[in-house]
């Protein structure tokens, strides 16, 4: 849906050049939810403006359904944006027109009629949520409510593609949840495909199928959320996947869990994709003469399935312990004796 | 009663200069909102990093702004007698004042509704470019909408410098109060003239000033 190539942009300021997009790479499957993570700085809303034709690069193109918009203007570009929609981190609405009113905005610009406009709002309006708040100005309404709006708003024309830019970040984490459910609702029914940058790990995991981690104007990571929460290479993503893990447990708070727990065997299981539906946990319970706590656990929920780590002792004879860890072994779940008491 | 506190007040001339003063501030403010719009748009468009950014003609219309809004009025009337002249073939009454006051007032508006688009959220302007909206469709239905309640205040604080433009003009005989209080009230010594002319002049620029304020505050959905 979206072909990103040797896409850069400079900007010519006061005090010299100033490179704000790199070289850029990328390419996003029709009906993907594509997160693009980086610190403040790091190019990201230079990148997804460069995606709607608001900014030109410098060099390189960029190709939606198709269309190539970097070298796109005047009225190609104006239809091409109809279908390449965006949301705000602060929303962008117009003040002086109610919720229904904004709505429309892009319709009229579109051209379509009265009648068609007033039938699609009523749609719009109840796809986001907002019966009732037809006839609020933006004042009225909450942090959560506006961005339902923005939201609403976007996908007027029935675009393609959704950009969101820090579409969440000056929400409450309840709002922020409620928003991203919709965004995910929206990518299932309709198929729209999203990219949506942000410099929370959390939204990223919540809502996308694959990330790009950025830095200085630069891709310098990619790849489906899943494997990048497991195995992240660079330093930044490390940084930002324990935004969401904690710090990567190092050896002393280990050997503090082995002190804690003296008797038995002290095992780590690290659970990838689906693996964490079957009731692996049940089964050693029932199939094997072992007692299990759990010590400490951290599994979380992606588009591609759960990821985790569970630390577990096990306590028993020790000729029961040796078979339940084979029986973990067996079943394809990255296992780890850390202590043998 | 009346007669013998004001003696020299005739009430028909001053209810006809007093519809003078009115007709020339309803007229000059009118002429000065289009203009003055106008002038304002385009040093905002044309300013860096927006829409039409053009070095040239920003600075062109900046000069022409700043310039004529600096001349001292009674200076700027007597400047134009002679364009007055070429227009209109006389330069006395009513219509004759108009040129001045427009072109006194409109860079003075222009200036206002340059602030007061420049309040507008880039964002917002941001959002219609990312609808695929045409700059004519961000000027009719982003800048001015959004701005509305400042252009609104703006225009009320110009009228009311209307009018006090209007009384000045009243001294090369543009008629209307000004001249009035002028001519009949200072020239002849007829205190009373002066007194009943300057306390319509106050009640018109409160009656401006309320439904200027009100229409503003209704105007404000924020
Ligand atoms: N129009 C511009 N002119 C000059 N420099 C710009 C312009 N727009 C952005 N920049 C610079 O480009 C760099 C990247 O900015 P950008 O807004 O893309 O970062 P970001 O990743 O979105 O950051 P944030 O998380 O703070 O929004 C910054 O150093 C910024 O100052
Ligand atoms: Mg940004």
């Amino acid at each position: 849906m979206i072909q990103l190539q040797n896409l850069s942009k400079t900007f010519v300021t006061g005090n010299g050049k100033l490179v704000a997009v790199d070289d850029v790479n990328i390419t996003v499957d029709t009906g993907e939810i594509f997160g693009i993570i980086g610190y403040s700085g790091a190019g990201k809303s230079t990148l997804i403006r460069l995606l709607n034709g608001l900014e030109k690069p410098t060099s390189g193109s960029v190709t939606v359904n198709g269309q190539q918009i970097s070298s796109s203007s005047g009225q190609a570009l104006r239809s091409a944006r109809q279908k390449v929609s965006m949301i705000f981190q602060h929303f962008n609405l117009l003040w002086s027109r109610t919720v229904e009113d904004n709505i429309a905005f892009p319709l009229e610009i579109a051209g379509i009629s009265k009648s068609k406009r007033t039938e699609r709002v009523k749609e719009l309006i109840e796809l986001v949520g907002l019966k009732g708040k037809e006839k609020a100005y933006p004042s009225q309404l909450s942090g959560g409510q506006k961005q339902r709006v923005g939201i609403a708003r976007a996908l007027a024309n029935n675009p393609e593609v959704l950009l969101c830019d820090e579409a969440t970040s000056a929400l409450d984490p309840e709002t922020t949840d409620a928003i991203l459910e919709l965004l995910v609702d929206i990518n299932k029914r309709l198929g729209l495909t999203i990219v949506l940058i942000t410099h929370e790990m959390h939204v990223i995991r919540k809502i996308c199928h694959r990330v790009a981690v950025m830095e200085a104007g630069k891709v310098v990571e990619m790849g489906s959320v899943l494997d990048i929460f497991q195995k992240p290479q660079q330093d930044i993503t490390k940084r930002f996947v324990a935004q969401i893990n904690g710090p990567e447990e190092a050896n002393q708070t280990i050997a503090h869990l082995v002190e804690q727990y003296p008797s038995g065997k002290l095992v780590k299981l690290v659970f990838v994709g689906d693996r964490t539906e079957q009731p692996i946990l049940s089964r050693l319970i029932k199939q094997y003469q072992v007692e299990v706590n759990i010590v400490q656990g951290n599994i979380a929920q992606t588009q591609n399935g759960a990821y985790g780590t569970l630390y577990l002792q096990i306590e028993g004879e020790s000729l029961a312990i040796e078979k339940a860890i084979q029986y973990l072994h067996g079943q394809d779940v990255q296992t780890e004796v850390i202590s043998h008491a | 009663m009346l007669e013998k506190l004001l003696p020299n007040v005739d009430w028909i001339n001053m209810w006809e200069a007093a519809l003078e003063t009115l007709y020339m501030t309803a007229l000059a403010t009118g002429f000065t909102f289009i203009i003055g719009l106008a002038l304002g748009i385009t040093l905002f468009l044309t300013s860096p990093r927006q829409l039409w950014a053009n070095k040239l003609v920003n600075w062109l219309t900046g000069a022409f702004v700043n310039i004529f809004r600096s001349i001292p009025f009674i200076i700027l009337i007597i400047l134009l007698i002679p364009f007055t002249k070429l227009l209109l073939g006389s330069i006395r009454g009513p219509d004759a004042a108009l040129p001045a006051l427009i072109i006194g007032a409109a860079p003075f508006y222009a200036r206002m509704v340059l602030i007061a688009l420049r309040e507008i959220d880039k964002g917002v302007i941001e959002a219609a470019r990312s609808m695929g909206a045409k700059t004519s469709t961000i000027i009719w239905k982003v800048l001015l909408p959004e701005s509305l309640p400042a252009l609104l205040s703006g225009l009320t604080v110009t009228a009311v410098a209307l009018v006090g433009y209007t009384a000045m003009a009243g001294i090369i005989g543009a008629g209307g109060l000004g001249t009035l209080a002028f001519q009949d009230g200072f020239q002849r010594s007829r205190e009373d003239v002066t007194l009943v002319a300057t306390i319509i002049i106050l009640i018109i620029v409160f009656i401006i000033q309320w439904v200027g304020d009100s229409i503003t505050s209704k105007a404000d959905k924020r």
